[in-house]
């Protein structure tokens, strides 16, 4: 047997049982449109359910606005839902959950993204495989847990010494952004000066500036010192909290924006002869700033929809802190007032006191809802941008 | 989707005709009305059917006012109050052919608690009004300490506050630095750890916080139920006629004068009518 006619029997023996029967290919067909039909089934179960929960949310919103119109639920502060003439003015709840999610921001971001810069560009390749999974247990820990240790641990520590803490807090948070600053500052501002007095003048500022902002920050911290905090259930507890919270998130989503940049940009401009600070703060970060916007949107997603951590700690006082920003005093939240009214709201009869609850869900709804789009339209942008 | 919301309104409405068929069922007993009363009646419920799987005790909570209404309606077998029926509501009853039957089943006695390091021994109702509307914000406007008051409130949803609004409040509205927790032992735990704390709580949340005397009257499960202490209430049951001896209903109502039914009350953070 040459070898062509080997071939020729290897083929007939083999080719068979390539081809497919008839029966086969009818099953195999069927099986295919079960298969995608259960797939499709499954997936499009979970489109619905979001769908339902909009229309479900919306139908009991709605009554609310057509029984006791617009204008009292946002600009009103008076929250009296139980009273025989109620009240339902909700601005308070929402500066609440601004307010919250606000120092939950103030907490997370800078954190978040300094982790994520260190995580991705700065430490060695091994502590970071420790460290990420590490933060992201954050991100598994229940937040009834984080509630308890906010009402039991911190609320008295912040009642009994938060004056201190805040004192040394300033300076652990001031020292070094000051120095940074100062730094910079001098640098920018002798640039443009003769070689010869650039170095003196340089000295000269930062010794100024030194001095004013160690001042500054001596007087804040005295007078933060001197504060005494009467209920440590308040805004800066539940923002700590929240930050901590919202850090895993944070830190995880832009740590994959700083790796998505890619090693030929930083390549490129150490090749250009630029320090590793400049790399990252004139094309790393540049380029990943899209996807870290998108992880301080998803953080801030974290943080507003928080419900057990701020019924726990925040205190629940329906007002608007004097002044607007004064963390040291209690608020409330749209997730906590949904959680709390939410027994007494009475289903059966449909009062206004049980749709104003679901005009709250609905707002959170609508709110969380956007952020999620413009997240998803940065992220679908950014990686246009980055993949050329 | 509209077809799925009227399969479901649907089994909904049959689910109810069943349920209103069942009324008269002997082994079937229907709760309503006040939320105060209603952890009590929830706590015996599970109690007595724990004890006899064969009955079937259902509790709501619609408000006092609703379970009256249910009652004299048919509604409901059992309605929980926390205030006595108003005449107007015995007179519609009558008109229904509703003989109502009021049982007393404990007595709702609330504490207002502070910090123990707190000197203060004795408030008026009308300072704690004042406190908790505003009017006074430091401690040493009632001859304390120079701290501002952190008042702690239970939220809208319990019946503690319920009556703290009726027997205290009366009308005036709460302020808006006035903190919300969610249950008896929050506000206890609050108010342990907080030095310029005030907070009320049901009797049997006293334990390690300074309970204050109300009007000169010290809070006690004796000056609760004699109606010495001002704030303090009966909370009630009503019930079309007299139960038949040895029927579940009957077991249930007096549930309340047994050691376990006294246990039970207890738990709930109320007091036992002796």
């Amino acid at each position: 047997m040459d070898a062509k006619t080997k071939s020729a029997a290897l083929r007939d023996r083999d080719m068979p049982s390539l081809l497919l029967s008839h029966v086969a290919r009818r099953r195999q067909r069927i099986a295919a449109i079960f298969g995608n039909g259960f797939l499709l089934t499954v997936t499009s179960l979970s489109t619905l359910a979001v769908l339902f929960i909009f229309y479900f949310i919306a139908r009991d919103a709605l009554p609310f606005f057509q029984l006791e119109g617009f204008m009292e639920f946002f600009t009103s502060t008076k929250w009296y839902p139980s009273a025989e003439t109620a009240e339902f003015g909700a601005l308070a709840i929402f500066a609440g959950s601004g307010l919250v999610t606000l120092g939950a921001i103030l907490v997370a971001v800078p954190l978040g993204i300094a982790a994520a810069i260190c995580l991705s560009d700065v430490l060695p390749f091994a502590v970071r495989q420790v460290v990420k999974p590490v933060i992201e247990i954050l991100a598994a820990i229940p937040s009834v847990a984080y509630g308890f240790f906010a009402l039991v641990v911190l609320a008295p520590l912040l009642q009994q010494s938060g004056g201190p803490i805040l004192g040394v807090a300033v300076w652990i948070v001031g020292a070094p952004l000051a120095a940074l600053a100062t730094a910079v500052l001098a640098d920018l501002a002798t640039d443009k000066l003769p070689d010869r007095a650039r170095s003196q003048a340089r000295w000269a500022l930062i010794l100024s500036l030194g001095a004013g902002t160690i001042l500054l920050l001596t007087l804040a911290g005295r007078a933060l010192t001197g504060l005494h905090i009467s209920s440590g259930t308040n805004a800066l507890n539940v923002s700590i909290i929240l930050g901590i919270m919202a850090l895993p998130t944070v830190v995880s989503v832009s740590e994959d924006a700083l790796q998505a940049v890619g090693r030929e940009l930083r390549e490129g401009s150490y090749a250009l002869g630029a320090t590793r600070a400049e790399t990252l703060m004139k094309a790393v970060l540049p380029a990943a700033g899209s996807g870290i916007l998108a992880a301080v949107i998803l953080g801030v997603m974290r943080a507003i929809g928080e419900t057990m951590v701020v019924w726990m700690a925040s205190g629940n006082a329906t007002q608007i802190p004097h002044p607007w920003y004064n963390f040291l005093e209690p608020v409330r939240t749209l997730t906590a007032t949904i959680a709390g009214d939410m027994g007494e709201a009475d289903q059966v009869t449909g009062s206004a006191r049980y749709h104003a609850l679901f005009a709250m869900a609905l707002c959170l709804l609508l709110f969380s809802f956007i952020c999620n789009l413009s997240s998803e339209w940065i992220i679908r942008r950014a990686r246009r941008k980055v993949g050329g | 989707m509209k077809k799925t919301t009227k399969a479901l309104t649907g089994l909904v409405a049959i689910a109810m005709a069943a349920s209103i068929v069942q009324a008269g069922d002997a082994n079937k007993i229907v709760v309503d009305g006040s939320t105060t009363v209603g952890p009590i009646a929830k706590a015996f419920a599970e109690y007595y059917m724990g004890k006899h799987p064969e009955v079937n005790i259902t509790v709501s909570e619609s408000g006092s006012g609703n379970g009256a209404k249910s009652l004299i309606n048919a509604a409901c077998d059992v309605a929980t109050m926390s205030r006595p029926m108003k005449n107007s509501e015995k007179k519609a009853a009558q008109d229904a052919g509703v003989l109502v039957i009021e049982q007393i089943v404990a007595m709702d006695g609330i504490a207002v608690v502070v910090h123990p390091s707190n000197p203060l021994a004795n408030l008026t109702i009308e300072q704690i009004r004042d406190i908790y509307s505003g009017k006074i914000k430091n401690w040493k406007d009632l001859g304390g300490p120079n701290l501002p008051i952190v008042g702690i409130s239970r939220d809208t949803n319990s019946g503690t506050y319920e009556s703290f609004e009726t027997l205290v409040l009366k009308g005036a509205k709460i302020a808006g630095n006035v903190e919300y927790v969610g249950s008896n032992g929050a506000i206890r735990q609050r108010v342990l750890s907080t030095p310029a704390a005030v907070g009320y709580v049901g009797l049997a949340f006293i334990e390690g916080v300074k309970a204050l005397k109300v009007n000169g009257i010290e809070v006690t499960p004796e000056t609760v139920t004699s109606k010495k202490y001002p704030v303090a209430r009966p909370l009630y049951m009503y019930t079309n006629g007299r139960p038949k001896q040895a029927t579940p209903l009957c077991d249930f109502i007096n549930l309340s004068a047994t050691p376990e039914g006294k246990k039970i009350i207890e738990d709930t953070g109320f007091v036992p009518v002796k």
